[in-house]
C-alpha cells in the first residue's frame, strides 16, 4: 500500500515537473494539474495511511483515536483541491487569452527565434 | 475593553470580504455605489489598523498580555481552533497595508478602475488576503490567505489586459502556483511530524523533536522557507518579478510593493517562533544572509541594465527584498528594528514610485517612448483612447510638472537612501547596527559585506534613477504637461509626505520598532498568549465539555 502510494505521488510529481518545464502552455497546465494531484495525495498520506477507518466519530465505538483516520489532512486536502481547481481554471482562461492575443501557444507569447 | 473591541482583530478580514462580495452583486455601471463601498471599507480598515496598533502598543488600555491579542475564531481554544493573533509586528504590517491600499485605491479611481471589469471587488479581496496573512496564527490559514491574496492579484495583474500584460501574468501565475504547491508540501510535512498547524503550538513541539523526526521537520521547514522566499523575491527565485511588476497597471504595481514583504513577514514571524529551539534552514542566518546578498547583487546588476523606468522600479523592489533578507539574516536582534523601519520606508516609496512613473509617462509625447526598449509594456498608449483621455471629471492640480519632478526626486532619494528623507535614516540605522553587531573589536566580514552591498545598491539606484530622471524630464524634446487630478497626485504626494513625517519623528518610530524587535526575540509572550487564551463560552452544567 505504502509503496503504491509513494510511487503514484512520485510519478505524478515527476511528470508534472517535466511538463511544467515545457514551452507550450497546454503542457504547463497539464503539468500543474498532475502536480496538484501529487500534492493532494501527499497531504493525504501525511495523515498516515489507514484502511477502512472513518474520519468522523462514531458514537457506537469507543473514543479511541486508533479507530479513526486523522480527519485534519482530509479537510486540508479538500481545501487544497478547491483552491487548486479554482486557480487552474483561472490559468486556463489566461492561457486562452494569451493564445488569442499572441497567436501562439508558447509560454513567452512568441516563438523562439532561431 | 468593551465587547466591540474584542471582535476588532477579525474585522480587517471580515470587512473587505463582505464589501468585496457586496460589490460583486453590483453591476459595473453602478460605479458610484462601488466607489462609496470601497471608500467605506478602506477607511474602516485604516481605522481598525490604527486602533489595533494602539491596542498592541498599549496606547489604548486593553487586557492583552504583553500587547498580544488573541481572537478565537469559532471560540475554540488553540491549538484546536484557528486563531487570529494581533501583536506589534502584525499591526505595523496592517497599518502599512491600509495606508498603501488607500493610496493605490484613490489613485485607481481616477481612471484605472475603468480599464477592465471588477477592479474594486478584486482590490478588496487583495486587501483581505493581505490583512489575513498578517493576522493569522495558523499555518494552513496562512496558506489560505496567501491564496486569497494571490487569486486577487492574478486578476489585478491582468487588469487592463493587453499582450505584454497577459504574458507576464502567465509567468507570474505559474510561478506562484508552484510556490503554493511547495507551501502545501511543507505544511503537510510539518503536520505529519508535529501533529499541529498552530504556529505557537508548533514552536513548542518543534523543540521536543529528535532524530529522524527532527530531520523530517527540518526538511519541511526548508521547503516552507523556499515557498516564502519565492514570495519575497529572493534570488534565484525572482526572475518573474521585474516583468510582472513593470507590466501591471500602475495602482496594481503600487499595491504589489507590499506583496514581496508578505514573504519577508512570514519568514520573520515563523523564524522568530522557531528560533529558540534552533531555526531551520532559510529561517536562520546561515542561509538567509547569503541569499539576501545575492538578491541585492542581482538587483544592482538589474537596475543598471534595465532600460525602462518601470523595470528599474521592479529591480528596486528586489533590492529592497535583498537588503531586508541580508539584514534579518545577520546574527542578533539589533538589526531587526532598523530593518522594519527600512521595510516601511521602502514599501511606501516604491508604491509611490510605481504610480508616479505612470503619471510621468503621460508627459512623454506619443511615440517618444519608442526610443526606449520593450515599449509594448504600456499598453494603453494611444492618447485618444478613452481611458487615457483627460476629459474624466475631476479637479486638476496646478504646476503638474513641478509636482512630478519633486515627487520623483523624493522617491529616488527615499529608495537610494540619501538624506534628508526617511530612506537615509533607515539605511543609516541599518549600517550602524550592522557595524555594531560584532562582539570583538572589528566588525565581522558579514557586516562589512552588508555595508558594501547597501552602499553600492544606493549608488546604483542614484545612477539608474538619475539617468531615468534626465531622460524623462530634461532630454525629451516635446513634453506634454499632463492634467493631473487631485485623486492621482494626492496619494503619491501623501505617501512621500508620510516618509517625510517618518524622517521627522524617526526617534519615536524607531523606539517602537526596536521594542517590536526585542518582543520578536522572546517569542514566549506570543506562545503563552495564544495557548492560554480561553474561550468565552461557559460550559453548561451537566454537559461534559
Amino acid at each position: 500500500m505504502e509503496i503504491i502510494l509513494a510511487l503514484a505521488i512520485g510519478v505524478l510529481a515527476g511528470s508534472g515537473i517535466w511538463l511544467i518545464l515545457r514551452p507550450r502552455t497546454f503542457q504547463v497546465i497539464m503539468g500543474l494539474t498532475l502536480l496538484s494531484y501529487a500534492v493532494n495525495l501527499f497531504i493525504f498520506g501525511m495523515g498516515r495511511i489507514k484502511l477502512g477507518m472513518p474520519p468522523v466519530i462514531n458514537t457506537d465505538w469507543a473514543a479511541d483515536p486508533s479507530h479513526y483516520a486523522d480527519p485534519l489532512p482530509q479537510a486540508l486536502v479538500l481545501t487544497a483541491i478547491v483552491i487548486g481547481f479554482a486557480t487552474t481554471a483561472l490559468f486556463l482562461v489566461v492561457l486562452l487569452a494569451s493564445r488569442g492575443l499572441s497567436d501562439t501557444d508558447h509560454v513567452d507569447g512568441q516563438e523562439k527565434l532561431l | 475593553m468593551n465587547e466591540w473591541l474584542k471582535h476588532l482583530p477579525i474585522l480587517p478580514v471580515a470587512v473587505p470580504l463582505v464589501v468585496g462580495a457586496l460589490m460583486l452583486l453590483l453591476n459595473d455601471t453602478q460605479r458610484r455605489t462601488r466607489l462609496t463601498l470601497g471608500f467605506v471599507s478602506i477607511a474602516a480598515q485604516l481605522y481598525f489598523a490604527v486602533t489595533l496598533l494602539g491596542l498592541a502598543a498599549g496606547y489604548i488600555p486593553s487586557d492583552w498580555p504583553d500587547g498580544v491579542g488573541v481572537y478565537l475564531q469559532g471560540d475554540w481554544p488553540a491549538p484546536f481552533g484557528i486563531v487570529a493573533v494581533v501583536d506589534k509586528l502584525s499591526t505595523i504590517m496592517l497599518v502599512l497595508t491600509a495606508l498603501l491600499g488607500a493610496a493605490a485605491w484613490c489613485y485607481a479611481t481616477a481612471r484605472w478602475d475603468r480599464a477592465g471589469v471588477h477592479f474594486h471587488p478584486l482590490f478588496q479581496f487583495l486587501l483581505m488576503g493581505l490583512n489575513g496573512a498578517f493576522l493569522t496564527g495558523d499555518l494552513f490559514n496562512l496558506f489560505v490567505f496567501f491564496e486569497v491574496l494571490l487569486a486577487a492579484s492574478y486578476g489585478l495583474m491582468l487588469h487592463g489586459s493587453g499582450q505584454a500584460r497577459v504574458t507576464a501574468g502567465l509567468h507570474y501565475i505559474v510561478v506562484n502556483l508552484v510556490a503554493s504547491f511547495l507551501l502545501l508540501i511543507a505544511m503537510a510535512l510539518v503536520y505529519g511530524v508535529t501533529g499541529t498547524l498552530n504556529m505557537a503550538d508548533l514552536a513548542v513541539r518543534a523543540g521536543g523533536l529528535a532524530g529522524s523526526e527532527r530531520r523530517l521537520f527540518e526538511a519541511g521547514a526548508a521547503i516552507l522557507g523556499i515557498a516564502f522566499l519565492i514570495k519575497a523575491a529572493a534570488w534565484p527565485l525572482n526572475f518573474w518579478l521585474p516583468a510582472a511588476y513593470a507590466n501591471a497597471s500602475a495602482p496594481v504595481a503600487g499595491v504589489f510593493a507590499i506583496m514581496t514583504k508578505v514573504g519577508i513577514y512570514a519568514l520573520l514571524r515563523i523564524g522568530s517562533l522557531l528560533l529558540p529551539t534552533g531555526a531551520p534552514a532559510a529561517f536562520g542566518g546561515e542561509w538567509m544572509f547569503p541569499l539576501g546578498m545575492a538578491t541585492l547583487a542581482f538587483g544592482i546588476i538589474g537596475i543598471l541594465a534595465a532600460p525602462q523606468a518601470e523595470r528599474q522600479a521592479g529591480f528596486c523592489v528586489i533590492m529592497s527584498s535583498g537588503t531586508l533578507l541580508a539584514a534579518l539574516g545577520m546574527p542578533g536582534v539589533v538589526l531587526t528594528g532598523p530593518a522594519l523601519f527600512y521595510l516601511i520606508t521602502s514599501v511606501l516609496a516604491l508604491g509611490a514610485l510605481f504610480m508616479l512613473l505612470e503619471m510621468i509617462e503621460r508627459t512623454q509625447a506619443f511615440g517618444a517612448e519608442l526610443l526606449a526598449v520593450s515599449l509594448e509594456a504600456f499598453d494603453l498608449e494611444d492618447p485618444i483612447s478613452s481611458d487615457r483621455s483627460d476629459d474624466v471629471v475631476g479637479v486638476a492640480i496646478p504646476a503638474a510638472m513641478a509636482f512630478l519632478g519633486m515627487s520623483f526626486i523624493g522617491c529616488a532619494l527615499l529608495i537610494a537612501g540619501m538624506p534628508p528623507l526617511s530612506g537615509f535614516i533607515a539605511k543609516f540605522a541599518l549600517l550602524s547596527a550592522a557595524l555594531g553587531t560584532s562582539v570583538t573589536d572589528s566588525p565581522s566580514l558579514a557586516a562589512w559585506s552588508l555595508v558594501a552591498g547597501m552602499l553600492i545598491s544606493g549608488l546604483a539606484c542614484i545612477i539608474a534613477l538619475g539617468r531615468t530622471g534626465i531622460r524623462l524630464f530634461w532630454s525629451s524634446e516635446e513634453s506634454i504637461t499632463p492634467r493631473l487630478r487631485i485623486s492621482e497626485a494626492g496619494p503619491v504626494g501623501a505617501l512621500v509626505l508620510i516618509c517625510v513625517a517618518l524622517a521627522f519623528w524617526a526617534g519615536p518610530v524607531m523606539n517602537y520598532l526596536s521594542e517590536t524587535a526585542s518582543y520578536l526575540d522572546r517569542p514566549e509572550s506570543y506562545i503563552n498568549a495564544v495557548l492560554t487564551q480561553n474561550s468565552v463560552r461557559t460550559v453548561m452544567p451537566g454537559v461534559s465539555p
